[in-house]
C-alpha cells in the first residue's frame, strides 16, 4: 500500500506582483520517484523553494509527513528527512570534499551513523573518496553534482528534491547522473526531480506532472505521457 | 636595530588593527553587512572595563566583564537593529549601523560625561631591554594576545563545525539552509565573537594609553575597517594581513620625521593603492556575478 509522503495543495506564490504559481497541486508517494517538467520560468523552480522552505507561498498547503510545511524554517526540514540538492549544485567551494560532506551530516547527532553514510557515499561515488581533501571549488562539474548529491545523502533523508542535476554535464555524465538517481529509489529514498531534460527524466520516473506558466497543464504515469503527442512535441524534441 | 624595534611596535599596533579588522570582517562575510558600529563596541567594552575597575579593582575581572558585556550588547545590537533588516537594501542596513554607532556614543557621553576617564589601572607600564632594544611590555602583550587569537580563530573555523558552518553561510547562504545550518544562530554567533575581540582590542588600547572617551573606538575602527579592505573583505587571513601591514605602515612612517604628520593619509593612501591594483583585496576573492 502507498503512502503519501508530500502532498501540495493549490499552492500558490507570488514575487511582488507576479504569480509565479497559480495554485499548483501534486503528490509524491514513498519509494517513487516523481519529475516536474516544463520550460523555463514555468515555476519548478520555485515549487521546489517553496517545498524546502526558501520560499513560503501566499496561499497553499505543503504536507510531509503530516507535517504542515509552509511555515517551517528551511534549516529544520533537514532534520524532518527531507533534503534539497539545489539547481547549479551550489556546493561550498571553499571547504574540502570531506568537509562539504560533513555539513550534509550537519544536523545529524550521532556520529556512528554519519561514518556509516560517508562509507555508503564514498562506495556510491569513489572519486569523491579518492578527491576528500581537495577544496570543493576544484573539482570538475560533474563532480562537484556527485558532492552535492553526496552531500545530500549524509543527511540521511527520506527523500530527495533534486534541481536540474545534470544541468551543464556532458552527456556521459548526464546518463550517469540518472543512474545515481535510480539507485536512491533502489536504497529506499523517495525523489522529486525538476528537470529541462524531459526526456531523460520521464525514463527513470514513475509519474510526471507538467508545469507551464505557474500551472500543473498535464499529468500522469511517466510511461503513458511519454508516449503522449503534446508532449512530444512540446517537451521531447520529436 | 631601531627599524626592528619599529617593526615590532608596528606588528604590535597592526595586532591590535587585526583583531578588530576580524569582527568587520567576519560580520562582513556572514551577514553580508559592514556593521559600522563596531569600533563603537571598543569603547563600550572601555567604560564597561572602567565601571568594573571602580566596583571590583582588578584588571582581570574588568577585562573578562568587558568582553562578556560587549557580546551581550553585540547580540542585542544585531537581534533589534540588523535582524529586522535582512533581506533590506544594503544602504538602509549600513545607515543603520551608523545610527548604531551614534547612538552608543552619544549614550557613552551622555552617561560618563564628555571628559576623558582614566582607567589608569588597566595601563601596563615598563619595558624590557634586549641590548640596545627597548620594548614595551603592552607591545609584548599585544603581540602575544594576538597570536593567540589568529590561532585560536584559525583552528576554529577551520576544524569545529560551527567554525565550518560559518565559512558555508558566508559563501551562500540559502545553499547553508539547505543542509540545515540555522544561519540566524550562525550570524549570532559571529557578532558575539567579533563584539568579544573588540573588548579584548579595547583593553589592548588601554593598557597603553588609559585614556576613555566616546570616541575611543572611532578613528581604530575606521583603521581596521580600512585593514579589512586591505585584506580582503571577508576573508579572515586577510583581516589580518591587513591588519598587520597597516600597524607596520604607521609606525615606519611615525619613524620618519618627514612623514610623521602624515601618518593617517600614508596609511589611507596604502588603501587606495591596493585597491587601484587589486579591487578585492590582498587576500580577497573577486566574487562571480551569477547570470
Amino acid at each position: 500500500m502507498s503512502e503519501t509522503l508530500l502532498e501540495v495543495k493549490d499552492l500558490e506564490v507570488s514575487y511582488g506582483v507576479i504569480r509565479a504559481l497559480k495554485g499548483i497541486s501534486f503528490k509524491v508517494e514513498r519509494g517513487e520517484i516523481v519529475s516536474l517538467i516544463g520550460a523555463n520560468g514555468a515555476g519548478k523552480t520555485t515549487t521546489l523553494h517553496t517545498v524546502t522552505g526558501l520560499l513560503h507561498p501566499s496561499a497553499g498547503s505543503i504536507v510531509y509527513k503530516g507535517h504542515d510545511l509552509t511555515r517551517t524554517p528551511a534549516h529544520k526540514i533537514v532534520s524532518m528527512g527531507l533534503v534539497h540538492v539545489p539547481e547549479g549544485r551550489r556546493i561550498f567551494q571553499n571547504l574540502s570534499v570531506y568537509d562539504n560532506l560533513l555539513m550534509g551530516a550537519y544536523s545529524q547527532k550521532n556520529k556512528a551513523k554519519v561514518n556509516e553514510d560517508m562509507t555508503l557515499v564514498f562506495d556510491l561515488f569513489p572519486r569523491l573518496k579518492e578527491r576528500r581533501k581537495q577544496m570543493a571549488g576544484t573539482l570538475s562539474g560533474g563532480e562537484q553534482q556527485m558532492l552535492a548529491m553526496g552531500k545530500a545523502l549524509l543527511s540521511d533523508p527520506e527523500m530527495v528534491v533534486l534541481d536540474e542535476p545534470s544541468m551543464g554535464l556532458s552527456p556521459l555524465l548526464v546518463s550517469e547522473v540518472f543512474e545515481i538517481v535510480k539507485t536512491f529509489r533502489e536504497n529506499g529514498k523517495t525523489v522529486l526531480l525538476v528537470e529541462q531534460n524531459a526526456k531523460k527524466a520521464m525514463s527513470i520516473s514513475d509519474r510526471v506532472y507538467v508545469l507551464e506558466t505557474g500551472s500543473i497543464i498535464n499529468e500522469g504515469k511517466a510511461s503513458e505521457l511519454i508516449n503522449d503527442e503534446s508532449i512530444k512535441k512540446a517537451y521531447l524534441g520529436e | 636595530m631601531d627599524f626592528l624595534v619599529t617593526l615590532i611596535n608596528g606588528l604590535s599596533s597592526g595586532g591590535t588593527y587585526a583583531i578588530i579588522a576580524l569582527g568587520y570582517t567576519m560580520v562582513y562575510g556572514i551577514a553580508k553587512m559592514l556593521n559600522f558600529a563596531h569600533g563603537d563596541i571598543i569603547m563600550v567594552g572601555g567604560y564597561a572595563m572602567y565601571v568594573t575597575l571602580m566596583a571590583m579593582g582588578h584588571p582581570v575581572i574588568a577585562v573578562c566583564a568587558a568582553a562578556v558585556f560587549c557580546m551581550i550588547l553585540g547580540i542585542v545590537i544585531e537581534k533589534v537593529a540588523y535582524k529586522p533588516l535582512r533581506g533590506a537594501s544594503p544602504l538602509a542596513v549600513l545607515i543603520t549601523a551608523i545610527g548604531v554607532s551614534f547612538l552608543l556614543q552619544s549614550l557613552a557621553q551622555i552617561i560618563f560625561g564628555s571628559s576623558p576617564k582614566m582607567p589608569l589601572k588597566l595601563q601596563i607600564s615598563g619595558a624590557v631591554t634586549i641590548g640596545a632594544m627597548r620594548i614595551d611590555y603592552s607591545t609584548i602583550l599585544t603581540l602575544a594576545v594576538t597570536v593567540i587569537i589568529m590561532v585560536a580563530l584559525s583552528v576554529f573555523v577551520k576544524y569545529s563545525k560551527t567554525g565550518r558552518a560559518m565559512v558555508a553561510v558566508s559563501e551562500d547562504r540559502d545553499a547553508a539552509l539547505l543542509m540545515g545550518i540555522n544561519t540566524n544562530r550562525i550570524i549570532t554567533i559571529t557578532f558575539a565573537i567579533g563584539s568579544v575581540l573588540a573588548a579584548v582590542a579595547g583593553y589592548l588600547m588601554l593598557c597603553k594609553a588609559p585614556s576613555l572617551s566616546n570616541t575611543l573606538g572611532s578613528m581604530p575602527g575606521i583603521k581596521a575597517f580600512t585593514a579589512a579592505v586591505i585584506g580582503g573583505i571577508g576573508s579572515i587571513p586577510g583581516a589580518m594581513v591587513g591588519g598587520l601591514l597597516l600597524g607596520v605602515v604607521e609606525c615606519i612612517s611615525y619613524s620618519i620625521p618627514a612623514l610623521a604628520p602624515f601618518t593617517d593619509a600614508v596609511e589611507f593612501s596604502i588603501l587606495i593603492i591596493v585597491l587601484l591594483v587589486k579591487p578585492s583585496g590582498i587576500l580577497g576573492k573577486m566574487r562571480r556575478e551569477k547570470v
